[in-house]
């Protein structure tokens, strides 16, 4: 008979434990910034840490959780982010209120990732095999290259929209112009609503993975035939999960373009994805608070590496080597272990 | 799209089935794998509340059966009728909620959930709910969460498994492994239960336990119970009817008794005595 360990499943410690690390870090930054001990650019790194955290936790949801791989989710990132955008330039009058303007175009960006993620996902989530990370892979250039050639203005008679040249305006601006991306837009994301959307978004995966729905999402992850043997659909659930990873993904987009005056579609290239996916990796897939802590590490690294000047990304990926390496070691791993999965004394031999 | 069929009856359901229509008739049933032929020409008829044993030499095509019934494979030729109704075309998920249920060969259970979690996903369909009612934990999520748990507890119970709930189902020692995949089966409700080599790798007294517990869920679910096993005293001691296999083919059907006495029964698993 195999020798085996009975060993208890993901405990629910781990869902407070992971609210309860957003929450401190959230409160901590707060004391920390009103007692000016937080320097400019690590202030100026709040948004973009907290965009990339829901950037992770989504990414987490399709490649821990659903067991699929995705090569493009800042193409994800690129369409909530113009989309969001576009929305709260052509609303700036209608909707005098800042807070509301943003909650509104992160909905909107939500909504126009997940309409892109249904599009990849009905016909490539019905395959067999790693299908999703080609395609995936080639959805993330096709939107960089769309947007880098699409125009969008807007005047009296309503949205005007051509591909590779400006359309005519009647008085009126132009929002997306091509290369240039969009310019001069109103800075409404906050630490704050970064901070509120980490939260939506752990709520949202969190919920998700403890549901019905979510048993599904991994039950096809961990045996695809078994699940269907017990009934339970595919496709349905493939697309149920990368859809809601697509729209957090949106959202995140949009909060991290309403961070800056110009966003342009070559910021959320490959590059961009290959980050996200490292940031899901060395925080351990499935492992949300993990993904948390790696998103907000790496995007820092760089900035405190800046007195190495030259050798800066040199020492960054000997950094995450080494992270790797000591997360992938089974006596570090053994003692993590132990400490978060404590056995009940006397359990083991029991049940066998 | 289900059609009912007609079909002549052929003599192997039990006797108190009689009466009633069988849960599961295959009519020349078969498929090609290629220019192969895996199976061919496969007549069955199991009754409601029969135990039905699935026996024959390795690579017989016993486990292509019940790909085949199951539809992971679709037949090339043949019906499969469940309840009467006519399964062409139909998915594994469609089957499965037409009342097919069973376990794999090789183990395959959802090994980094836990065991309860396993048995809830056997009850998806029993006990549904939406996605958003279980994001934003809307009162029929708790309702139905506090529904799948008791039952999923209750179904444990069948194995004396509910201590075993909160642990990893891949944590799990090969037997209790093994009755788990029953369980999880059985949470969706099936009219037929297909377990592929239930007493492999157990020891005799765990075999003598499960033939035990196979009789109890017959009794307790009134449901059909169909086997693939290699242990004879398993299959002798629990089947009331038995198809033999060889090569793809039914060489034998009937009783355990007649099973035993069939000369082309003791050829495919002895061979040919040679003339002197």
């Amino acid at each position: 008979m195999k020798k085996s360990t009975l060993r208890l499943s993901a405990p629910a410690k781990n869902k407070i434990f992971t609210y309860g690390l957003v929450i401190a870090a959230y409160i901590i930054l707060r004391i920390l910034i009103s007692g000016g001990a937080v320097n400019a650019s690590l202030q100026g790194m709040l948004v973009p840490i907290c965009a990339y955290v829901v950037m992770a936790l989504s990414l987490n949801l399709t490649v821990g959780i659903l067991g699929e791989l995705s090569l493009g989710h800042a193409g994800f990132m690129s369409v909530g982010a113009f989309s969001g955008v576009v929305f709260a330039i052509a609303m700036q009058d209608a909707i005098p209120s800042a807070p509301l303007r943003l909650a509104l175009s992160m909905a909107v960006g939500a909504a126009f990732a997940a309409l892109a993620g249904v599009l990849v996902g009905i016909p490539v989530l019905r395959l067999k095999g790693d299908y999703l990370a080609i395609v995936t892979l080639a959805f993330g250039e096709i939107i960089k290259s769309l947007i880098n050639n699409m125009y969008i203005g807007i005047d009296d008679a309503g949205m005007h929209f051509k591909l590779l040249e400006a359309p005519a305006l009647t008085g009126g601006k132009m929002i997306i112009k091509g290369p240039m991306g969009i310019s001069s837009i109103a800075k409404l994301s906050s630490f704050t609503a970064g901070f509120i959307l980490v939260l939506i978004a752990l709520f949202v995966i969190l919920n998700l993975i403890q549901s019905r729905s979510g048993r599904a999402i991994m039950a096809l992850r961990d045996n695809r035939i078994a699940a269907e043997s017990v009934g339970i659909g595919v496709t349905k659930y493939k697309l149920m999960a990368f859809v809601t990873s697509a729209a957090l993904a949106g959202s995140a987009g949009t909060l991290y373009a309403m961070n800056y005056t110009t966003i342009v579609a070559n910021k959320f290239d490959f590059n961009t994805s290959i980050l996200i996916l490292v940031f899901v990796v060395l925080g351990g897939l499935g492992n949300m608070w993990g993904s948390i802590i790696a998103a907000t590490a790496l995007t820092i690294l760089p900035e405190a590496l800046r007195q190495f000047s030259d050798y800066r990304m040199l020492v960054y990926a000997i950094v995450l080597i080494l992270v790797m390496l000591a997360t992938n070691n089974p006596t570090i791993k053994g003692f993590f272990g132990k400490l978060f999965h404590k056995r009940p004394a006397g359990e083991e031999g029991a049940a066998q | 799209m289900s059609k009912m069929v007609s079909v002549q009856r052929q003599a192997m359901v039990p006797e108190r089935d009689a009466g009633k229509s069988p849960i599961l008739e295959c009519i020349g049933l078969g498929i090609d794998f290629g220019g192969l032929t895996a199976v061919d020409e496969i007549n069955l008829t199991i009754g409601r509340t029969e135990i039905a044993g699935l026996i024959g030499p390795n690579g017989a095509g016993k486990t292509t059966v019940f790909n085949l019934l199951t539809k992971v494979y679709q037949p090339t030729r043949g019906t499969i009728l469940l309840n009467g109704i006519d399964t062409h075309g139909m998915s594994t998920v469609q089957v499965n909620q037409a009342g097919i249920a069973r376990t794999f060969q090789n183990i395959r259970l959802f090994s980094a959930l836990s065991v309860e979690d396993n048995v809830k996903i056997g009850l998806h369909n029993q006990l549904p709910y939406s996605m958003w009612e279980g994001v934003f934990r809307l009162p029929r999520y708790w309702k139905r969460e506090k529904e799948a748990h008791e039952k999923a507890m209750e179904l444990l119970s069948i194995f004396d498994m509910q201590d075993m709930a909160k642990y990893r189902a891949g944590s799990l020692p090969y037997g209790a492994q093994r009755r788990l995949e029953i369980v999880r089966a059985l949470a969706t409700n099936p009219g037929i239960l297909l377990l592929d080599e239930p007493a492999a790798g157990m020891n005799p007294s765990e075999t003598a336990e499960l033939m035990y517990n196979i009789r109890k869920i017959r009794d307790m679910f009134h449901i059909a119970i169909m086997l693939i096993e290699h242990d004879m005293n398993l299959v002798m001691g629990i089947c009331e009817g038995i198809c033999v296999l060889n090569y793809g083919k039914v060489i034998a059907k009937g009783a355990p008794a007649e099973i035993q006495a069939n000369p082309a029964v003791i050829e495919a698993y002895l061979g040919k005595k040679k003339e002197a």
